[in-house]
């Protein structure tokens, strides 16, 4: 790729007129050596592949632990039954990150973005907003792009995987990620797509990875919620012209700094944070 | 690092490491293998050995050896499956300190009576590598088509191996030599951008010094 910081993509879709999506779409055909419509339906089907995996929602899948399942659907029933906090749009989002994260944990077909753990967020945020918005398929698809480049620069210049960086690498990529396709689809400038995906990662940054009994269940499924929620919040504040007042390649730079220097304990090995506490190692030590 | 490596791959979940990268050991292993798996030993070490069996690993492994790729939604059933095609199964642990925490020792036996032994890493994503072929050391991700071949150290045997490639038209990507020690067992890894034809492979292990070939397609054998 022709880019190695998201400044940089900025610059090159300035200088061709092109848009943001557009430049990581050409990219990655020239990369391949194919045509770029071809890039576009292979995304496309990363899209599809991500609604299968909400519609596949099965409310009494139980994960093999035994921890997790059912969630999901005790949120959508609280929305169906009650007038809920959030609103119609946000609890949809929330009820459908959980789903995807949980079926990931059931062992069921997902879409990893950027990693399995991280799979509820972007689906949950597009396909609400294809459905509640009304957004073309195409549009979607666009923002998907969005995403994609954004997590190219995190994976590039820090990281996207938990036992690297912690969770902000995950969930906080993810979120990231999110917070740009949101900004994109709602009309936001290039600028606004930037500090939408910087306000999403500043707000995870330090973010552990310290999972239960080393399974990506517990805290990773409810994070997905939280994840997708933030994106959309740090997407409105772009939106509104609020700025990161550090810029979006420095708060990269901060966030690869904070993953090297966070103790390995918390860095999916099971060996700090949550995963050590009481009631931690009674499940552990009841699935062994 | 492509985009579809940020917003994919499709897979079964929960893990890209533990449950992707454990499908597709298994599957290496299996086209290593070129023939029906009818003995399969599954030795889980570190990680693969402590968390496995929440996110999967075992039936991930196995679903490999049938041949699923890590989007086949058959994995959670791999056991069932395994024992209606009469591939049989036994677990257990190891330790492979010196390799990666997310490692698996395979021992295989096949219909054929071949044996084959593969040490398989998953090193991060769903990414893999074939770390050891029967207690050589191997090291390829099985993006390549890949030649191993097994052999004493002596001269010659390089030049002999890599002339055959050359004169069928087959670029060789990467090359890599090990061996136990000086006049002892060497093996090459010979990772190449296209496939070899099963006639060379033939040819090869007839060759003297030879012991023995194993071949990685990208294709899927029409045997199994
Ligand atoms: S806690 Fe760890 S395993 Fe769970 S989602 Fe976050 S990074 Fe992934």
């Amino acid at each position: 790729m022709n880019y190695k910081s998201l400044q940089e993509i900025v610059n090159l879709a300035q200088s061709e007129s092109l848009e943001f999506w557009e430049v990581i779409a050409r990219e990655e055909a020239i990369s391949q050596n194919v045509n770029q419509s071809q890039i576009f339906e292979q995304m496309r089907k990363m899209y599809h592949a991500m609604k299968q995996s909400i519609t596949q929602y099965d409310s009494r899948q139980k994960s093999p632990s035994g921890m997790s399942g059912g969630d999901g659907e005790k949120m959508r029933q609280y929305r169906r039954t009650h007038q809920t906090i959030a609103g119609d749009l946000l609890s949809k989002i929330m009820e459908t990150a959980m789903m995807v994260a949980e079926s990931n944990a059931c062992m069921k077909k997902i879409v990893a973005a950027p990693t399995a753990g991280s799979c509820g967020v972007l689906p949950a945020v597009l396909q609400v907003f294809e459905v509640e918005k009304g957004y073309h398929e195409d549009k979607i698809v666009e923002a998907l792009f969005v995403a994609a480049g954004i997590g190219e620069i995190l994976a590039l210049n820090a990281s996207i995987s938990g036992a690297v960086g912690g969770c902000q690498a995950e969930i906080g990529s993810a979120s990231a990620m999110a917070a740009g396709s949101v900004t994109y689809l709602e009309g936001g400038t290039m600028e606004d797509i930037l500090h939408a995906a910087t306000l999403a990662l500043k707000n995870m940054l330090g973010l552990t990875c310290d999972p239960v009994a080393g399974l990506v269940e517990v805290p990773c499924i409810k994070r997905n919620v939280a994840g997708a929620m933030n994106a959309v919040v740090s997407a409105q504040m772009a939106l509104a012209g609020i700025r990161s007042v550090i810029p979006p390649d420095e708060v990269i730079g901060a966030m690869a700094s904070i993953g090297r220097e966070m103790p390995v304990c918390l860095k999916e090995t099971g060996t700090g944070g949550l995963a050590v506490t009481r009631t931690a190692k009674i499940i552990a030590e009841s699935l062994s | 690092m492509n985009v579809f490596d940020i917003i994919g791959p499709v897979m079964v979940g929960p893990s890209s490491s533990h449950t992707a990268g454990a499908v597709k050991i298994g599957k290496a292993a299996r086209k290593l293998m070129g023939e029906k798996i009818i003995n399969a030993q599954l030795l889980l070490s570190g990680s693969f050995y402590a968390t496995g069996k929440g996110h999967g690993t075992p039936k991930a492994l196995v679903a490999g050896l049938l041949g699923m790729e890590p989007d086949d939604e058959r994995i959670p059933d791999s056991f069932e499956i395994a024992k209606k095609e009469g591939m049989k199964l036994k677990f257990g642990q190891v330790d492979l300190h010196e390799r990666h925490s997310n490692s698996v020792q395979l021992i295989l036996e096949g219909a054929h009576g071949r044996i084959l032994e593969v040490i398989g890493e998953s090193i991060g994503g769903s990414r893999i590598n074939i770390a050891e072929i029967d207690g050589l050391e191997a090291n390829f991700s099985g993006d390549f088509p890949t030649l191993v071949v097994h052999n004493s150290d002596r001269p010659g045997h390089i030049a002999k191996v890599t002339s055959l490639l050359s004169n069928q038209g087959i670029n060789i990507a990467a090359m890599r030599l090990y061996r136990q020690g000086r006049g002892q067992n060497a093996v090459m890894i010979l990772e190449c951008d296209q496939e070899v034809p099963k006639d060379r492979i033939d040819a090869l292990e007839e060759m003297d010094g030879i012991e023995k070939v194993t071949y990685y397609s990208l294709e899927e054998a029409d045997e199994l």
